[in-house]
């Protein structure tokens, strides 16, 4: 006679709040090996401005057209104090930071549309795949001419140059979904809303995310085309300015602190995307 | 309770599925849906669970018809499809939206810990194995209390051992509330362990061939006598419909397709 096994026990797993056990082993792992790609990664650039600097220093090449790294950073702190380089970054941050909301706003509202209404896919999608392949320069005179020179024109160009990205991807996203999933949704009667905000989006936001941080970076440059035209501060005026007066010093400032800043403001969103997507079954690459 | 009447279905690429299948299941009966590949079982299912509209014949709970996902049917899927940004306990509770926060927390809670998965809660479900996660969607589809639950060849993606035991921990949780089981599966031990009835399908496009009543006593035991004589007739009932049966798949909705009703006398 075969014997029954008995009722299940209960399994026990170890607790992830007290920071004992593999998934902590695993965290702390992570974190040496960022620690360790972020010290590599910053040895290109630290490595090349001390040659330049050293190389400038013996007069082996002129700094005039390319500033050495101390000449930089002589600009930054005379902008900095005389509070010069707060007001740009201001001005530059909040017209990229009001820009990429609405163009997320947009993207997301259009891209949830035409991803789950086929009607309005049919509808929509091709003006917009029209739209997307004209170059970010071309809208700035017609933007100035219906906007104006100041703040709108550059905001509303901002937030176009962002919404295609976010819009192709969550559209894309939604219609390729695991059907699998959207007929639990079904069996448990969600509502077309109910679907929408409790499947649709979180399912697609891996996707939405790298959407996300494409469109930050295209707000970045759409502001420097922005502020190229009837700017009177910003970072793109002072590349301008730079140009204007002959002081590459200036320019090359303006350059670093758009990289700074871009860096920065992508780093901070990848790093909500991965607090976001902790539950995320994907392939993770090692150092 | 759950009548079912010359149900068939035929795809629009012209694939017919099935062709008249009736069924009239007592409220907390388990009826188990014997049958080889391709002879429609999951395609039934789904026509119970209002996912799926049939072609023919109608499917009707308490008199009402069914022609859409209804709250009182539940199903569970061959696969866990638990949604991977929600942990084990948000994963539990999804169906109960109707419930205030409170309730449904403790609804939740109870229902892990008669399963053993208490500890789980909080975690997500990659981290959870295959049997894991398969008993998380029974107990997901348990929670929202229907009075017919489906299940779709539920352990067939898991190994034997997880098998018998998920098979045991679905007769306990049964036993709670009694809602009426419909079970398709493809193995015939399966069915005769859990099942009250034991439909067998046959052809392409699946028709009943028979249906058995086992008698059974719970709980049941794999190695008796007679539930291994019992297995061996189903099989070869199985099997011989198998190699006999028609296949014809443009033919016309038999409306008039009757069962054939095998009372097997022990």
């Amino acid at each position: 006679m075969i014997p029954t096994t008995p009722l299940l026990d209960p399994i026990v797993f170890p607790d992830p709040r007290h920071g004992s056990g593999a998934h902590d082993f695993f965290e702390r792992s992570i974190t040496t090996t960022r620690d360790r790609s972020f010290v590599l990664g910053l040895i290109v650039p630290v490595g090349l401005a001390l040659g330049w600097e050293i190389a400038v220093g013996l007069g082996w090449a002129e700094g005039r057209l390319l500033p050495p790294p101390s000449r930089i950073l002589r600009t930054f702190a005379d902008l900095t104090l005389t509070g010069e380089l707060a007001g740009h970054v201001v001005a530059t941050l909040g017209r990229v930071g009001l820009g990429f909301l609405l163009g997320v706003l947009a993207g997301t509202a259009i891209g949830a549309l035409t991803g789950t209404s086929s009607l309005a896919r049919r509808l929509l999608d091709p003006t917009f795949q029209g739209l997307r392949s004209i170059p970010s320069i071309a809208w700035v005179p017609l933007f100035i001419l219906w906007f104006g020179i100041f703040e709108l024109s550059k905001v509303l160009l901002i937030a176009v140059g962002v919404f295609f990205p976010i819009y192709l991807a969550l559209s894309g996203a939604i219609l390729n979904l695991d059907r699998k999933l959207v007929e639990v949704g079904r069996v448990f009667r969600l509502s077309r809303l109910a679907m929408v905000w409790r499947v649709f989006l979180p399912a697609t936001l891996p996707s939405y995310f790298i959407a996300l941080r494409t469109g930050l970076g295209l707000g970045w440059m759409f502001v420097v085309a922005a502020e190229f035209m009837g700017a009177s501060e910003g970072l793109g005026f002072l590349l301008t300015d730079g140009q204007m007066t002959g002081n590459p010093k200036v320019i090359l400032a303006s350059i670093v602190a758009f990289a700074f800043l871009g860096k920065l403001t992508d780093w901070g969103l990848a790093r909500l995307a991965e607090r976001v997507l902790r539950w995320q079954d994907a392939f993770k690459p090692s150092a | 309770m759950l009548n079912i009447l010359r149900l068939a279905k035929r795809y629009p690429n012209g694939h017919l599925a099935l062709s008249g299948f009736d069924l009239d299941v007592a409220a907390g009966e388990i009826v188990a849906v014997v049958g080889g590949s391709g002879c429609g079982k999951s395609t039934l299912l789904r026509l119970i669970a209002g996912l799926d509209r049939a072609s023919g014949g109608n499917v009707s709970l308490n008199g009402k018809s069914v022609i859409a996902p209804h709250p009182e049917i539940g199903l569970v899927f061959q696969e866990p499809r638990l949604m991977p940004w929600l942990t084990i306990r948000e994963n539990v509770g999804f169906g109960l939206r109707d419930l205030r926060k409170e309730a449904k927390h403790a609804r939740v809670v109870e229902a892990l810990s008669r399963v053993g998965l208490a500890d789980v809660g909080d975690h997500w479900p990659r981290e959870l194995s295959g049997g894991m996660a398969q008993r998380v969607s029974l107990v997901r589809a348990l929670v929202a209390r229907p009075s017919v639950l489906l299940l779709d060849e539920p352990f067939s993606a898991l190994d034997a051992l997880t098998r018998y035991d998920l098979q045991e921990h679905l007769v306990e949780l049964w036993s709670f509330d009694r809602p009426t089981l419909v079970l398709v599966t493809h193995d015939i031990e399966e069915a005769l362990f859990l099942a009250d009835r034991v439909v067998v399908m046959r052809g392409q496009p699946g028709r009943i061939h028979s249906i058995s009543a086992p008698h059974l006593p719970r709980p049941r035991n794999r190695g008796d006598q007679q539930f291994q004589s019992w297995k061996q007739s189903l099989f070869a009932e199985l099997h011989d419909s198998v190699r006999a049966a028609p296949v014809d798949r443009t033919g016309e909705i038999d409306e008039n397709a009757g069962i054939v009703h095998f009372k097997k006398v022990v």
